[in-house]
């Protein structure tokens, strides 16, 4: 996983867990029906548009509100392989690492790229190559232990690992 | 080097003696909470995993107050997921309808929460139990699954802001009017990874249900905790509820904080905070042209006895304004019954209220009082995002128990002032 590359989708500051996946849609938490409302109330034709593997880039305070897990697992249903943001909530950012959804802070990264751009991530790196303008930007390290997390396929599976659960 | 009060805690609970801010720790956890919405999410992934047992069934707590009593079909599965899962495991805190509330209302007043606890929640409104003295925190659903599997949850240790309220208090000013105003001075991402620690003599003089309401909104300033150091109103207040041990922490005098905000309450009017972010805040005096569709009383923020007893007094012998529906969600079945015994809920039905079961219900665009195309509803709840309470092109106006109550008779925002004259 420690290439992704893909077409970026921008979005503004401060897109929090009701407009990524409004509560109206909460009464399910089956991920392929959460992944037809992604991101519906910040551009409903999201979930129409949107390709497997592309990438969402987005401002500052990105899934802010809720602890709804259905924000990030509708996005990463919905086929997105990152995100990219100046800065993310803090429940939304620990959730994106518990299910596997890699996302990166890279406040510059997000200035310097503009909507259907093609840009290539290196998680283990964390550099951002936008291949329109050549430019390679830096991501905020992820602490070790996340990095493990992302490894494991998320939380559970790195539990599953540690305790040795499963095993009859 | 002193620590904090939220330092300490997390130190206690992590089996070492100190901790540093950035530091990411594993600890133990008191109670783990999930609901109807993140709770269905958390028990697949726990059997997903192999899991078998939860590992303590007295430390988790399974409450359905979102979309309950059950809106449709699909809630009512998820509900049902819940239920079966509280059976199969012997959970002793699963609250069914007719005992259940509002989580974070219903948890501190069962005595669930107690000081000095490490409470983990999938309900980023699990910051709310700051208020007694305890480090409490938002966290998904996979989380939830992980704390159940073993007893511990990764934390990376917050900076801590703190907040020294003093001043006087200006007539009609509660805590939701300070925790508007504070949001709407450092913006919505303006705490984000840190604790809020509000302290100060006007904290000390306020009543534990203005304290929830302050810890409340912690998250809505990007906040992974709100905390409160314990006194003798939060110890009067869970000294009936308690009936395990808990333990009191205090910040020491010399703990490092990355900033020190002041704040003069004495300058602070009631507040409102437009849409569609909790940080558009202004004082009710600015915007009271704004006309509504609706009123809504209730949630964790404000459905408190204290709210609807405010929104008594301001309604009593008036009547809603024609066409305007207010809506009264009692939060926990107690506060229900306090009121009907108070009076209160004949009051606000008289006054033209429609009351509500306790639930989450419209504070999350949920059921019981959606909002159609350009309705404009003012909410005693804690957000106003796009689509909040419903239709995307919907609007949520934030304020207190006592500006809802005054609105709802002129059916626009309105100060209590304006149709109130007696003492607050
Ligand atoms: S009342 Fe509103 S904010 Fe509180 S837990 Fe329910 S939905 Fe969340």
């Amino acid at each position: 996983m420690a290439i992704i590359k893909g077409r970026v989708w921008k979005f503004g500051d401060d897109i929090d867990t009701d407009r990524i996946i409004p509560a109206r849609y909460l009464n399910t938490s089956d991920p392929e029906k959460l992944a037809e409302h992604c991101m519906e109330d910040a551009d409903p034709e999201f979930p129409e548009k949107v390709q497997e593997g592309d990438i969402i880039v987005a401002g500052k305070n990105f899934g802010s509100g809720s602890s709804r897990e259905h924000a990030p697992i509708s996005i990463k249903a919905a086929g997105v392989a990152a995100i990219i943001a100046k800065s993310f909530a803090r429940i939304f950012y620990r959730n994106s690492f518990n299910i596997g959804l890699p996302i990166l802070e890279a406040p510059e990264a997000v200035e310097g790229t503009e909507e259907g751009d093609i840009i290539e991530i290196d998680t283990k790196k964390g550099t951002i190559i936008n291949t329109r303008t050549g430019i390679t930007y830096k991501a905020n390290p992820i602490p070790p232990f996340m990095e493990e997390l992302l490894e494991a396929g998320g939380l559970m599976e790195y539990i599953k690992r540690k305790y040795n659960l499963g095993e009859e | 080097m002193g620590m904090t009060i939220t330092e300490k805690i997390l130190a206690d609970h992590s089996g070492g003696k100190t901790v540093e801010p950035g530091g990411l720790i594993t600890v133990k956890v008191d109670v783990a909470l999930g609901n109807d919405v993140t709770a269905p999410i958390a028990i697949r992934k726990f059997r997903e995993v192999g899991a078998k047992n939860v590992w303590d069934v007295n430390k988790v707590v399974l409450v359905p107050d979102h979309f309950t009593p059950n809106k449709d079909i699909l809630s009512a599965t998820q509900a049902k997921i819940l239920r079966d899962f509280a059976i199969e495991q012997n959970i002793v805190n699963y609250f069914e309808q007719g005992e259940v509330g509002i989580e974070h209302v219903l948890l501190p007043e069962q005595g669930i929460v107690l000081p000095g606890d490490l409470i983990v929640g999938a309900d980023s409104h699990t910051c709310t139990y700051g208020a007694l003295g305890a480090f409490s925190t938002g966290v998904g659903s996979t989380d939830l699954a992980a704390t159940w599997t073993t007893g511990e949850i990764w934390l990376r240790v917050p900076e801590t802001i703190k907040f020294v309220y003093h001043g006087t208090r200006n007539k009609w000013v509660s805590g939701k009017d300070l925790i508007l105003y504070t949001i709407g001075r450092i913006g919505v991402d303006g705490a984000l990874y840190k604790a809020m620690e509000l302290r100060g003599p006007v904290i000390e003089q306020l009543p534990m249900s203005d304290r929830f309401t302050m810890t409340n909104m912690a998250v809505e300033a990007g906040a992974k905790s709100g905390i409160i150091p314990p006194d003798d109103i939060t110890l009067d207040f869970i000294k009936s509820r308690a009936k395990r041990s808990y333990k009191l922490y205090y910040s020491d005098s010399d703990a490092k904080y990355s900033e020190v905000i002041d704040i003069n309450v004495s300058e602070i009017q009631p507040q409102v905070a437009l849409p569609h972010l909790p940080e558009n805040t202004k004082n009710v005096s600015e915007v009271s042209n704004i006309e509504l569709d609706q009123v809504f009383i209730g949630s964790c923020t404000n459905g408190r006895i204290e709210d609807l007893r405010t929104a008594a007094k301001i309604l009593k012998g008036k009547k809603r304004k024609k066409y305007l529906r207010l809506i009264v969600i009692p939060a926990t079945p107690t506060i229900y019954r306090q009121a009907l015994k108070e009076g209160i809920i004949e009051i606000l039905a008289e006054a033209g209220a429609v009351i509500g079961p306790p639930t989450c219900g419209p504070c999350l665009g949920g059921h019981m009082g959606v909002l159609a195309k350009g309705e404009k509803a003012l909410a005693t709840t804690n957000r106003n995002f796009v689509g909040r309470m419903g239709h995307p092109e919907s609007e949520v106006y934030l304020a207190s128990p006592a500006v809802a109550a005054a609105s709802a008779i002129t059916g626009r925002i309105t100060h209590p002032d304006e149709v109130y004259q007696g003492e607050e």
